[in-house]
């Protein structure tokens, strides 16, 4: 997984810090010192896995490792508009994968990829539980049911 | 301790509560296969995730196939090992693993040596299905001074990730991504060479397949032996002798001291000397240092840096300055055997046979990975060019003798050269935990104490306990010793020096289990710790035989001094035979 170089600001691993201290530095707590510190920086870059790991005094190779494990963790910054496609069984039987396409070509962006103008990043994700309205997209907080590849433009305009 | 009955392919047996159902049924000698299963009994380590499902078995009742390695027996369980399904379901989980594993064994360094190869004969697959449409996965492959990772061939058996984590806790491996992509890896894909890894070693030790191998110097070294210009002198540290015959189907514990000399020899090495002369050296100059600073801390002075640390171990040199890099004052300066031979042979020796330094190659045969690294550190170099110019393992040099065509069982025995060749029974307990530091005692004694030991084996300092502690008496006063064997046991005893609440004077530590006999360039002990105890006990045997057995009674060392080096501890000893330790912790950078 390639990752960006990042310099931190004391503020940043004063955040961290205070985050790692609200779980007591518990080893055993990583996942939601990550989900917190995903919450606040947006994404988990290698510098913030390494002051993570020697706060809870745990390695920067197990942390990476939860980090790449979940796919909910990111180590590349989401857009300001998120966008992820249900991949679920439901959602890929009713052509989500052609949907991913649409988005995929329109951007020209990969999965786990962000556009250079920092407005759009592409994931795919495992049911959100809306299996009814298959194919389901995700835009930030949105919701978008019964999507097809021709609405892809569309969907895309509404954040121009 | 309450037993229960079971019942193993019509057999019945009692077995203590708890015992898992491939324990048990090793005891009965029924040999279920295991892949990503180890265990190191004398040592407390085993590598149990229930991974590679090879091991499955029959339990009467269970709907499912159970992993013998993890399922404990319950009271009068029937568990059949051999079923039809259970002879399926194994040869299919051996065809997805070899699904995804190169098919080149013909040039893999592990082959001959390899669980995965040994599985798939055993388990008689000659074919895999659905090979042709079956994708691969693939990685980069990694080098670094000491060892190589070619994850292609890693099963995921994660016996490497136990060992770096919880028996050293180095932490330099973890398992990574997931699927398809999932490896065992450093932080963020990075090389070893980045990473906090010592070169220990331990990951080589216990890798299954051709996944993680050493860094091979062995054609780097057959060049110079038949380079003309060059004077090739070899040094083989003592481990080598206690393990090297397993290679040939010699039975663990055979030392074949005599017979390397001689396999060495043939090879066309110039000068055949010892490593174990170096320790004795290593003896004189840590012993001496160890009694000045015991006298500063008799004395009341607060820097007297007691207790000392054994600096012998380039993987636990490694260890301190990645991990305690404010305590880098405390280890002993004495530069390990291996360094304090190359120095040595590239001034003295080659004054003696009135030759350049650099018209001489230092080989060393070791039982070690992190030798490699060691040998190319640039403190340890003369204009660029290093004191030890290769390092070679002991696996490595079984190799060698094979190309060479050398009937190693039967080769007679021959003696170390002279002066470098000889040593004391002292230099040779190197190898074993516990062993530099009772060398290190039988001199020390003598010296500050004036007086001739009534004993010289110290067996309190002898065993596998990861830590371990005794009281010498001094002559009235008494030294606290501590002993640690694997990084994990090491990490303890440090905490406590930093935290300043270390009783102890002196302290050694070496980084693998069991010491150098369970080096990660040994031959491989496929998870049969009795090998390393067998090891261990022909060093003892050697040193017992040994007719000098303190290394200040070495006479070649007493010579060395006389005519060279003077005093242990004078300043042109400090200037070739002690170093100095580096700040490698990894520093979270701020941004101004």
């Amino acid at each position: 997984m390639s990752s960006i170089k990042i310099e931190l600001r004391q503020q940043d691993i004063d955040k961290i810090t205070e985050i790692c201290d609200s779980f007591n530095n518990e080893p055993l707590e990583l996942i939601n010192v990550l989900h917190k510190t995903q919450e606040h920086f947006g994404y988990l870059p290698a510098e913030i896995q390494e002051v993570i790991a020697s706060r809870l005094n745990v390695s920067t190779a197990q942390v990476y490792g939860v980090v790449t494990f979940y796919s909910f963790f990111t180590m590349t910054p989401k857009g300001k508009h998120p966008i992820s496609i249900c991949m679920g069984t439901a959602c890929y039987v009713r052509g989500a994968e052609k949907v991913l396409d649409e988005f995929k070509k329109e951007l020209s962006l990969q999965v786990g990829q962000t556009t250079a103008d920092g407005k759009f990043s592409l994931s795919s994700l495992r049911c959100v539980g809306a299996c009814g309205l298959a194919p389901v997209v995700l835009v930030g907080e949105k919701t978008y049911g019964r999507v097809a590849p021709d609405d892809v433009k569309a969907i895309l305009k509404e954040y121009a | 301790m309450e037993t229960i009955k079971i019942t193993i392919d019509n057999k019945q047996v009692e077995v203590e509560k708890g015992t898992t159902i491939l324990s048990a049924a090793r005891k009965m000698g029924i040999d279920i296969p295991t892949l990503c299963h180890m265990r190191l009994d004398d040592l407390n380590i085993e590598n149990k995730p229930g991974g590679c499902r090879i091991c499955v078995v029959e339990v009467q009742g269970r709907r499912n196939l159970s992993p013998a390695c993890i399922t404990k027996c319950d009271d009068g369980t029937v568990i059949r090992t051999h079923t039809p399904r259970v002879m399926n379901a194994r040869r299919t989980v051996m065809e997805f693993i070899l699904s995804d594993h190169p098919k080149d064994c013909l040039i893999c360094p592990k082959s001959g040596s390899c669980e995965l190869q040994d599985m798939a004969n055993r388990l008689g697959i000659r074919e895999i299905p659905g090979q042709e449409i079956a994708a691969m996965s693939t990685y980069r492959k990694d080098t670094s001074p000491s060892i190589i990772r070619d994850l292609d061939k890693c099963i995921m058996c994660r016996r490497c990730e136990m060992m770096c984590n919880d028996v050293q806790t180095v932490g330099a491996l973890s398992a990574v991504n997931r699927g398809f992509m999932a490896a065992v890896a450093p932080a963020f894909e990075q090389n070893l060479e980045h990473s906090p890894c010592t070169y220990c070693g331990q990951c080589v030790a216990v890798c299954p397949t051709g996944a993680l191998t050493e860094v091979d110097h062995t054609r780097d070294v057959l060049r110079a032996i038949v380079d003309p210009a060059k004077v090739v002198v070899v040094q083989t540290a003592p481990a080598v002798r206690a393990a090297l015959g397993e290679e040939f189907g010699l039975k663990p514990g055979t030392l074949v001291t005599g017979k390397l000399v001689s396999a060495l020899k043939e090879l066309g090495f110039d000068y055949v000397f010892d490593t174990d002369f170096a320790a004795d050296l290593t003896i004189m100059e840590e012993g001496t240092e160890l009694l000045n600073r015991l006298g500063k801390f008799l004395k009341g002075d607060e820097n007297s840096n007691i207790p000392i640390l054994t600096s012998c171990c380039p993987g636990w040199v490694n260890f301190f300055e990645h991990n305690f890099p404010e305590l880098k004052d405390v280890p002993s300066t004495a530069k390990s055997p291996q360094q304090m031979f190359g120095a040595i042979a590239k001034s003295y020796f080659a004054d003696k046979i009135k030759i350049n330094r650099k018209d001489m190659v230092v080989v060393s045969i070791m039982p070690c990975l992190a030798k490699k690294w060691e040998a190319q550190r640039p403190e340890f170099s003369v204009d660029g060019n290093p004191d030890v110019d290769f390092s070679i393992s002991t696996r490595e040099l079984a190799h060698f003798i094979r190309q060479a065509n050398i009937d190693f069982v039967n080769l007679p025995d021959s003696d170390f050269d002279r002066p470098l060749g000889e040593s004391t029974g002292a230099g040779v307990i190197f190898g074993n935990t516990g062993g530099v530091i009772e060398a290190a005692v039988r001199t020390a004694y003598e010296l500050f104490t004036g007086k001739k030991l009534s004993r010289l084996d110290f067996t309190e300092l002898r065993g596998m306990e990861g830590v371990r502690q005794a009281t010498i008496d001094f002559d009235g006063f008494p030294l606290n010793i501590g002993i640690a064997h694997g990084l994990g046991n090491a990490r303890k005893l440090l905490e406590d020096v930093k935290a300043g609440r270390s009783k102890f004077h002196a302290i050694e530590v070496m980084a693998c289990p069991g010491g150098c006999i369970g080096g990660g360039g040994q031959p491989l002990h496929h998870g049969d710790s009795s090998i390393l105890k067998s090891r261990a006990r022909a060093l003892y045997e050697e040193d017992k035989n040994k007719p000098i057995r303190v290394s200040h009674e070495n006479p070649y060392i007493i010579q060395l001094y006389k005519e060279f080096l003077g005093e242990p501890n004078s300043e042109k000893a400090h200037h070739l035979l002690h170093t100095h330790y580096f700040d490698r912790k990894a520093k979270i950078v701020v941004k101004p």
